[in-house]
């Protein structure tokens, strides 16, 4: 988002005609042009779109359009490279990790992103997102975790939290038959090869504001050739949770944040001391 | 001033790898074939050329790094054997609906399940009919020789690139164990321009490129699918095979890969004999040589397929022939390689009387 | 007068005179999901009667002059269809 020079109002704030005010001129915020005209697919209110924008405005930011190269993941975001203006690569479900393993040992100057949601990164594609982490791959890895299988119709996932209905629990993540919810999140955080490890939101306009500057940071760390950064974004999916797109972001705030709580895990290559 | 080495089939695929100027290679160890990435490591081909090579922590995990860097436009490669193989098949039909070019090398083994670390050929089918799912084919090329091993590997990223399609070397765990001369190819150089109308390196002076497989769109699966057809359909173009003996046979064995090498001793006897065997051995099974047999079938009396497997590319065989002679089989199973004399007692069985 | 935080622009707004600001919803985009409407620190926001081609409630500016040019809704719209002017005196 740009600064911009703020002079205060001498006179009694009076009615201003619309048009006085719309004009280039005074142009403050408008949807970074490296998110492509394509309509989102994305359910209204999700999260999705929210970080796709965040990733784009960093990257235009950072000037490395012609140099980023992102991976898209099977879930709801399975067609994230329709809305992103870089060059994507489609990956199976989970594999995305060893797609930007390949692309970025062999592009070493390049700017490799993942993007995953809940199942892709934390249930089928573990072994893929722990050894690249492990092995420091020199990769930024997007993690969209909303407890739920969104695109298949809203099944259970890994970070489902107890007692969360979803249409294969519909009584409620019984943790007997079927395990807590984990933090693959904390998990990865504990290998050597992680170099910022953070948890992120973006459902109100500051936890946004912070998201985007740790998207700044992890691209950074990319670009010093640091290590694996890895973000956690705690979204809301109120399709799969059955809600308003505002209750959703509530009922994230009173249960899902208690159990994934947001704020940077691993700074600098160190576990940040709670 | 010709490069010779006396080497293993493992060890002639690496070499040959690093002299086709192989960008990367992405494994996992399964025996019979690990010497292929303990070679390479060994050989600092990052000093070399600059390859990278990298153990993955799974065949699950190297395909999807094929995947990745095949559409940068690298020329990338993994081996496996049949288990690890099984792993890589859904990574391959990603690959070859995405059509991203890469080599997979396959040194069979014996199964199914876990099997035995003996040589088989009984990964004909999941390497020609598919293995992963969808409508796809790979180019298939049967080294018989450790010669053919070390020849195959840049011919089979020149059928890769040319048809932006997966390629695999099916090879067995003879030919990538046994030891044998070799002239090796000269070093080619590293590829430094890539097709900008594809390759996904950051869209610098274009529009985005997309890799990917999904068309959720029916007309547009529908027209990607024909294209691939099409596609395999062209390769035919590019069949190769070795005939043996055949000018003047009256009998023909088809044989690929170490079955054809015990073959050729087999024609020999049966030539000392007087009878008239020929050995027409298929060097890619896909495009198989189909026409070819079809045409040997208007000249010969009858054909037996010979393989290490309970009955694969007999069918193929048989479909070329199309019922115009009889199409006999004999398969050695288990692991176990079949000698010279257990083929020619079949074949003779086979044509008592008759012939 | 350079601000560095969007927090320390609300602040200076609220105690000197308000700043004027104004968005722009790119109606057809927009898909009623009320999000801004709820992070709006002046209540400018509501959904309209109306819909538009695809049948969604879209977000307007009810009450057009408290809006401060904050951003707040832009930045939280997940389908990004909010402009943001805002007066600046040079």
């Amino acid at each position: 988002m740009e600064i911009k020079d703020i002079e205060p109002k001498e006179m009694e704030p009076k009615e201003m005609e619309l048009n006085e005010i719309i004009r280039p001129e005074n142009l403050v915020y408008k949807r970074t042009p490296l998110m492509t005209d394509a309509t989102l697919s994305y359910c209204p209110g999700c999260g999705h779109g929210t970080i796709h924008r965040l990733i784009m405005e960093v990257v235009e930011e950072m000037g490395i359009q012609e140099e980023t190269i992102g991976i898209a993941p099977v879930g709801c975001s399975v067609l994230a490279y329709d809305f992103m203006d870089v060059d994507c690569s489609q990956a199976a479900h989970g594999r995305a990790p060893a797609l930007a393993t390949g692309i970025k040992r062999l592009w070493p100057d390049k700017f490799v992103f993942t993007y995953q949601g809940d199942g892709d990164l934390a249930a089928i594609g573990t072994g893929e997102t722990i050894h690249a982490c492990n092995r420091g791959e020199n990769i930024t890895i997007f993690f969209v975790n909303n407890g739920i299988y969104g695109m298949t119709g809203g099944q259970m996932a890994p970070t489902t939290l107890e007692g969360m209905k979803s249409s294969t629990t519909p009584y409620g993540r019984n943790i007997q038959a079927m395990g807590p919810p984990y933090k693959i999140t904390e998990m990865v955080a504990q290998l050597a090869g992680t170099y910022y490890v953070t948890r992120q939101a973006v459902h109100k306009p500051g936890p946004v504001r912070k998201a985007k500057k740790a998207i700044r940071k992890a691209l950074e760390v990319q670009k010093e050739k640091k290590g694996l950064s890895f973000i956690e974004f705690v979204s809301n999916c109120n399709s799969g949770w059955k809600m308003t797109p505002n209750d959703s972001n509530i009922w994230m705030e009173e249960h899902m944040f208690p159990f994934y709580p947001l704020g940077d895990i691993k700074v600098d290559g160190e576990l940040v001391q709670a | 001033m010709k490069e010779l080495a006396l080497m293993k089939g493992n060890e002639a695929i690496a070499e040959a790898a690093i002299r086709a100027g192989v960008d990367g290679y992405f494994g996992y160890p399964i025996t019979p074939q690990s010497e292929v990435m303990e070679y390479l490591t060994l050989q600092k081909p990052e000093e070399r050329t600059g390859m990278v090579v990298l153990q993955a922590e799974s065949e699950v995990a190297s395909i999807n790094m094929l995947y990745g860097a095949a559409g940068t436009g690298k020329k990338v490669m993994t081996s496996s054997s049949s288990p690890g193989i099984s792993l890589m098949q859904e990574g391959i039909s990603y690959i070859a609906g995405a059509e991203l070019p890469c080599l997979i090398v396959n040194v069979v083994r014996g199964g199914p399940g876990l099997g035995t670390i003996q040589p088989s050929q009984a990964d004909y089918f999941q390497s020609t009919k598919g293995g992963g799912h969808g409508d796809y084919h790979l180019i298939v090329l049967a080294p018989a020789s450790v010669q053919e091993m070390a020849d195959f590997v840049d011919l089979a990223f020149e059928l890769a690139f040319k048809y932006r399609n997966p390629a695999l070397i099916l090879s067995d765990g003879l030919i990538g164990q046994m030891m044998e001369k070799v002239e090796l190819p000269p070093q080619k150089p590293r590829v430094t321009e890539f097709d900008q109308s594809w390759v996904i390196t950051g869209k610098k002076g274009r529009e985005r490129n997309i890799i990917t497989s999904l068309n959720l769109d029916p007309d547009k699966q529908y027209e990607h699918n024909l294209k691939l057809k099409a596609k395999y359909d062209s390769m035919s173009q590019d069949v190769m095979f070795e005939k043996i003996d055949c000018d003047d046979a009256e009998f023909l064995l088809v044989a690929y890969g170490s079955s054809a090498r015990i073959c050729q001793k087999v024609v020999e006897m049966a030539r000392d004999r007087g009878k008239k065997v020929g050995l027409l051995r298929p060097q890619t099974l896909f495009p198989f040589p189909t026409e070819e047999i079809a045409r040997m079938a208007r000249k010969v009396k009858g054909m037996m397929a010979v393989e290490l497997s309970s009955g694969q590319m007999v069918e193929d065989v048989k479909l070329a022939v199309n019922g115009k002679v009889p199409v006999h089989h004999y398969g050695m199973v288990g692991g176990k390689i079949h000698s010279p004399d257990d083929v020619l007692k079949a074949m003779e069985e086979k044509y008592m009387g008759g012939y | 007068m350079r601000i560095v935080t969007f927090e320390i622009v609300l602040l200076n707004t609220l105690s000197m005179a308000k700043a004027k600001g104004a968005i722009v919803v790119d109606v057809e985009r927009c898909k009623g999901c009320e999000v801004c409407i709820v992070n709006c620190p002046t209540d400018v926001l509501a959904m309209a009667e109306e819909v538009n081609g695809k049948g969604y409630h879209y977000a307007y500016m009810i009450n057009p002059e408290e809006c401060t040019g904050c951003a707040n809704c832009a930045v939280v719209c997940p389908d990004g269809v909010i402009t943001v002017y805002r007066i600046k005196k040079n």
